[in-house]
């Protein structure tokens, strides 16, 4: 029987939770972990935040105004790269609303190991306090910090940085690439598992096909970084010579390791973000989601081409023509399984019954900043065009349009779409839809001038420019204001919801909201499905 | 379900799967060390990323009378080695599939002994595959005393099969590029110069 499997061997069968520490430090329960990440990749987000104001108050006009060493600055945008990727996005899409919501879709009472989802968020926080070390110690000759860039390219990150601010930045990927490993193990053996009786893989939730697909993607990817860093840690410290030419090490052999890493980590910040934008729509449509399968297997053939395309971030390096032929090819092959599930996405809204709540806002505008980043990753894609635009502020603009835009609005639309589950509370929905304007507004004000300035050779990582580069440049700096004031809209709103009076329904968005999640209380007992639930088919229904 | 009186112990299959993914977790792993003999074989196998063939003699059946490619040369010296090296000329003509000699000479500029390893490659890298080094000085530690200057001989060869790849068929120009790099036992020894005043630099060519 199903009451048989029901999940034993903890002493509270009730709602009984433990003491503040024991509950917040010792934590087990998924949905208190989910919480964690979500609050530490707030925090982790200020901090990126913070040093990408840097960035742009430097940028927004030519000359050098607030650093005296372009190092340092070299050293903001290292450490806005690494944080928003390891501390901010992933934290929030996969060690947040991952715990969170996984086992509350899927039915499971919790993670597969709920200690090691422990050990996991602490290895992240461990990795966020040896990454500030670092900021604080001498790396560049002159200057502290590593100012390597997030993808940290020997021979800078060796002969460049003799100082220990380098260590500290790879013992921080260590460290957090350990935890979202450990965390990734733990997704995996949960969703293949501990799924309610009934619940096929064909029937799971698309958030939870999509952070199964992340999973794997992490489990590959991540141990490749990780010998890649340790040989680079080797080379600084310890003689050797993995990637020193005077040794007979190559030091373009880490970029192969570093992309075979890189490129689907690009895929791990924005597959959760899929997942959670097909819930949002088909609630919000009042529809299921168009082409469930078709959305499913999209997100596995992303998953599976994005390891076979990482030399398209090398193109410069010296491939023969017959290489770039093929990874252009490999490359415009994703644009497919994306296409279909934008198709999909637009389809599902298709003559549905669309409520514009806040989290639709951020879930339709999703879509559209996406698609535009999507299109110039089309144009990257060709090696011609790259070798002109390689490291120019285009590739920046394109980055951000997928990331930035479109991860970012994901979190945002998830915690609009989940911020009654979760708490219990109610966002108004005015600070959303402002919110989300003025984010909108201010996103594409910072980032669209940038594919000008990309196209007329402005290079990343450069703190000083020509005077022509700076009215684009100066137009990118107010919108990173016009974003920034939507952040404070946000908070306003986060401390509006808690103090008001008004109680979330256990299902705020109606028939629409179809998962197992808003079949429970808002916010959830501390223990769920001690029953576990019974899926059974609906017609018209995945 | 069967009405069985034990249930499968779900703790289980859970840990198989976790097994499972720590497996895959150990084997990647090891793939990226793998990876670092495995990309220098297949470097020195196909000439990849500019690293030249090394190779006997050709025949002489082999030349391409009249087709010839400059071959440029380009000598450095890392910063902790006070060395001077240069080319006997900074460039040859060399005619495909015949070898050619040419003689480097380097010395000692600093006032005590020094230890260095010369390391080459070629641009544009897809020349790698069709640069094959008869025989050379490089990956061979020497040293030198104060003022001591050596000649060493390249002897190279150009492979005719380079006008039948679509990559390289147009060229007419490439370069072969040394460094020599300071050494202790054959690995680089960044401290080597330390004594010296002079620090070292590029060579002039």
């Amino acid at each position: 029987m199903a009451t048989a499997a029901a999940h034993a061997g903890h002493d509270a069968h009730d709602d009984h939770k433990p003491s503040f520490f024991a509950r917040w430090f010792l934590s087990t329960n998924h949905k208190d972990i989910g919480t964690l990440y979500l609050l530490f990749a707030f925090c982790a987000g200020i901090v990126g935040a913070f040093l990408s104001f840097g960035i742009r108050m430097e940028m927004e006009e030519p000359g050098l105004q607030y650093f005296s060493n372009p190092a340092t600055y070299n050293v903001f945008v290292t450490g806005h790269g690494l944080i928003m990727v390891f501390f901010m996005v992933m934290p929030a899409l996969i060690g947040g609303f991952g715990n969170w919501f996984v086992p509350l879709m899927i039915g499971a009472p919790d993670m597969a190991f709920p200690r090691m989802n422990n050990i996991s968020f602490w290895l992240t926080v461990a990795g966020f306090c040896s990454l500030l070390c670092s900021l604080f110690v001498e790396g560049a000759p002159g200057a502290s910090g590593a100012g390597t860039g997030w993808t940290v390219y020997p021979p800078l990150s060796t002969a460049g940085h003799p100082g220990p601010a380098v260590d500290f930045a790879i013992f921080a990927l260590h460290l957090a690439g350990a935890g979202s490993i450990l965390g990734a193990i733990n997704f995996i053996t949960t969703i293949l598992n501990m799924r309610a009786p009934g619940m096929t893989l064909h029937k799971m939730p698309l958030f939870a096909w999509a952070e199964l697909v992340t999973a794997f993607l992490l489990l590959l990817s991540l141990p490749v970084l990780a010998g890649a860093i340790t040989m680079l840690l080797t080379d600084r410290n310890f003689g050797t010579t993995f990637f020193d030419p005077a040794g007979g090490g190559d030091p373009i052999l880490y970029q192969h390791l570093f992309w075979f890493f890189g490129h689907p980590e690009v895929y791990v910040m924005i597959l959760p973000a899929f997942g959670i934008v097909s819930h949002i729509i088909a609630t919000f449509s009042k529809k299921p989601v168009f082409g469930y399968l078709a959305m499913a297997y999209a997100m596995v053939a992303i998953g599976v081409v994005g390891f076979v395309v990482w030399a398209h971030h090398m193109y410069t390096v010296g491939l023969s023509l017959q290489t770039q032929s093929y990874f252009v090819f490999a490359t415009m092959v994703i644009a497919v399984p994306t296409g279909v599930k934008i198709f999909s996405w637009i389809a599902t809204m298709w003559g549905g019954s669309i409520r514009f709540t806040a989290a639709m806002h951020w879930a339709v505008g999703f879509i559209f900043l996406f698609t535009v980043g999507g299109v110039t990753g089309v144009v990257l894609a060709n090696s011609a065009v790259d070798k002109y635009l390689h490291d120019t502020y285009y590739v920046v603009a394109h980055f951000h349009y997928v990331l930035s835009l479109g991860a970012v609005f994901i979190i945002f639309a998830g915690v609009y779409y989940w911020f009654p589950k979760m708490t219990g509370h109610v966002i108004p929905e005015w600070a959303g839809k402002l919110h989300f304007w003025l984010a909108f507004i201010g996103a594409n004000v910072l980032f669209f001038p940038m594919h000008f300035l990309g196209l007329a050779g402005m290079p990343r990582r450069y703190a000083d420019y020509p005077d022509a580069f700076a009215p684009w440049h100066r137009v990118a700096t107010w919108g990173g204001h016009i974003f920034a004031l939507g952040m404070i809209v946000f908070v306003i709103g986060v401390i509006l919801a808690f103090r008001s009076k008004v109680r979330a329904a256990d299902n705020p968005w109606g028939e629409g909201a179809t998962t197992l999640e808003w079949t429970l209380s808002s916010p959830p007992p501390f223990h769920q499905f001690e029953t576990l639930p019974r899926i059974v088919d609906e017609p018209g229904r995945h | 379900m069967t009405d069985r009186k034990t249930p499968p112990n779900p703790n289980r299959t859970a840990n198989r799967t976790a097994l499972a993914c720590a497996g895959l977790v150990v084997g990647m792993t090891g793939l990226a060390f793998a990876s670092v003999p495995l990309y220098d074989a297949f470097c020195k196998a196909t000439g990849y990323d500019g690293t030249p063939l090394q190779g006997a003699a050709p025949s002489a059946a082999a030349a391409r009378t009249g087709d010839s490619m400059v071959v440029h040369f380009d000598t450095n010296v890392a910063s902790t080695l006070p060395w001077k090296f240069r080319a006997e000329s900074p460039r040859v003509a060399a005619n495909l599939g015949e070898t050619t000699t040419v003689f480097f000479r380097v010395r000692n500029t600093g006032t005590t002994p020094s230890t260095g390893i010369a390391t080459f490659n070629v641009q544009p890298g897809l020349m790698g595959g069709y640069f094959v080094k008869v025989e050379c000085f490089c990956f061979k530690e020497q040293t030198l005393q104060p003022g001591e200057a050596m000649d060493f001989p390249v002897v190279f060869y150009i492979d005719p099969a380079v006008r039948a790849d679509s990559n390289t068929s147009h060229l007419s120009e490439m370069t072969l590029s040394y460094t020599y790099f300071a050494s202790k036992n054959g690995q680089p020894a960044a401290a080597a110069v330390a004594t010296t005043g002079d620090t070292g630099k590029k060579s002039n060519f």
